[in-house]
């Protein structure tokens, strides 16, 4: 597996102060920096509807459709080759990927290939999406040109239809949420989420199932995204949240009450960031991979979150 | 493990609580006791209503009973008794229930067969010419309205003792408490979840819905029969 390049902690920092500068900076007029991560979507209301699913055609296009929107609905059928936790595309992309601030991917489709900081390299769509499955499934990618991944691009081209290329869209990833002005807080978290979440979630974060179909899905264990996904930062899963949660009640929770929940489901046990496989240590890991809002590396209770070798299913030959 | 032993465990999980095997068999018998005798303090006999075999009736709006999960029968039971629930009806016998009656009555009912027993839980895409299939597991979003599968489970047969069986429950009971929630005589649900979706939903939808639930059972049946005729 491969060596970082020094450059790359370098380009890490960068990006962290690029972050912060290119939200502030970012208007039509001024040119865009494309060796910083996509910026932040532009505000305003998310007016693009993507078109309805009585109008996929019926061809082979609409059939490539058809079985991307099965894939992103019901991942698990791909659980056990690429996926190895009881995640769907569609839970942190609701209404199938269509819903604008639950980062919908008629919004994503337009705006790759692109720079990512996360890999530090232009990523087309593919490997985008290929991204997805090595951290928020804890799985193994399916290759470039594979059914399942022509498929999904598939279904997102088609989501896409009328939306500009090369230009970000109001509704696009989820809705940036400023850090309460107190910081965040695990620990009001955890009433937050006996109040809020629990019910669906379950108080072990396992979510809940009926037969072998996972209905709620699990927020940490096992079965929940790795320490490399998006999510387990906790500004994502506060935006995510804030915008999406509870099901049916978007925008309930105050902003404090999003950070902090956040905190304290990402401040969990979950499968091993990947990329440690090939990291001497904990700390390069988290030196390397997470100069970010997480607790990777940190202690939470007396335990060092992180520090285990529990891939959760996922056997190893991702990479 | 099916929908029925995950029925049975979470019963044993409640009774395992505070009590052994054969107190949880002599609850069910308690229960049934009550269910068709009364309880001789002012509860008449369920099966007045609710039928026989916990089929409740369609036409008299009262629900079925049979297979549904203790936990969610005793906080019904409770609701009516402290008015999260109103209903004039309902109120004065659950007033008339002890506790322990209350948690025989719903270890009785929970025991019987259901008809959300063995619905499939496999992923079936849903035709968007079907309104009624499409809310079910898809939803309204441009409303704010999740699928119902996605709380009350694969084809509306219930998760743990929070989100019921809609599968196979009368569809005038069903519209019943859907417009309970928008009207505000029944507000027992956790955090307001289903008074705001019950809110959004139209009168059309209401009415597709609780149609799709109250037949899904048999259309589900059907469907499989069919399927198993063409391959023979």
């Amino acid at each position: 597996m491969r060596k970082l390049p020094k450059s790359f902690r370098l380009a890490m920092g960068i990006m962290l102060a690029n972050v912060t500068l290119s939200a502030s900076a970012q208007d039509p007029q001024t040119e865009r920096d494309y060796q910083v991560p996509l910026p932040p979507a532009p505000s305003g209301d998310a007016v693009f509807q993507p078109p309805l699913e009585s109008a996929i055609p019926d061809n082979q296009y609409g059939d490539m459709v058809r079985k991307g929107r099965d894939l992103f609905v019901d991942t698990q059928q791909l659980r056990g080759t690429h996926v190895f936790n009881e995640q769907n595309c569609s839970n942190c992309h609701l209404d199938a990927g269509r819903m604008a601030n639950s980062a919908p991917m008629w919004a994503a489709f337009g705006m790759y290939p692109a720079y990512r900081g996360k890999n530090d390299k232009v990523n087309t769509l593919a490997e985008r999406i290929q991204g997805c499955f090595t951290y928020s499934m804890n799985g193994i990618p399916p290759e470039t040109g594979s059914e399942s991944l022509v498929a999904l691009e598939t279904y997102f081209h088609w989501l896409a239809t009328g939306a500009p290329v090369n230009q970000a869209m109001p509704g696009r990833g989820y809705a940036k949420l400023e850090t309460p002005q107190g910081g965040y807080d695990p620990e009001r978290g955890a009433q937050v989420y006996a109040e809020q979440c629990a019910v669906c979630h379950g108080s072990d974060g396992a979510g809940q199932k009926v037969g072998d179909r996972q209905v709620f899905p699990p927020l940490w264990g096992d079965g929940a995204y790795n320490w490399g996904a998006g999510m387990h930062r906790v500004n994502t899963a506060a935006a995510f949240i804030k915008a999406n949660m509870p099901l049916g009640k978007p925008y309930s929770l105050s902003d404090e009450d999003a950070w902090d929940v956040a905190a304290f489901i990402n401040s969990h046990e979950r499968p091993q960031d990947p990329r440690r496989r090939g990291m001497e240590s904990l700390e390069a890991t988290d030196r390397t991979f997470h100069q970010h809002s997480g607790y990777y590396g940190d202690d939470v209770g007396g335990q060092r979150l992180g520090d285990h070798d529990n891939y959760g299913a996922n056997p190893g030959s991702g990479d | 493990m099916n929908k029925r032993t995950r029925q049975l465990s979470s019963l044993l999980v409640i009774w395992g609580a505070c009590a052994s095997l054969p107190a949880w068999a002599d609850a069910i018998q308690r229960g049934q006791a009550i269910a068709q005798q009364g309880n001789g303090q002012g509860a008449i006999a369920c099966l007045s209503c609710h039928g026989p075999q916990g089929e409740g009736n369609a036409a008299g709006g009262f629900p079925r009973l049979a297979g549904l999960p203790a936990g969610y029968l005793s906080h019904q039971l409770r609701s009516y008794r402290d008015g999260t629930r109103q209903n004039p009806m309902m109120q004065p016998f659950a007033l008339a229930l002890t506790d322990e009656d209350i948690q025989a009555v719903s270890a009785y009912y929970a025991s019987l067969e259901g008809e959300d027993v063995n619905l499939p839980t496999s992923y079936q895409a849903a035709a968007p010419e079907n309104t009624a299939e499409w809310l079910a597991e898809r939803g309204d979003w441009e409303n704010t309205i999740p699928a119902c599968n996605q709380c009350h489970g694969p084809n509306g047969q219930g998760v743990g003792d929070t989100f019921p069986p809609l599968a196979g429950q009368h569809a005038s009971y069903l519209a019943a408490q859907l417009n309970a929630w928008r009207n505000g005589t029944r507000s027992n649900d956790p955090n307001g979840l289903m008074q705001g979706i019950a809110e959004r939903l139209s009168e059309e939808q209401i009415g597709l819905i609780t149609a799709y639930y109250a037949t899904l059972p048999e259309q589900l049946s059907a469907n499989a029969a069919a399927g198993q005729e063409e391959t023979p």
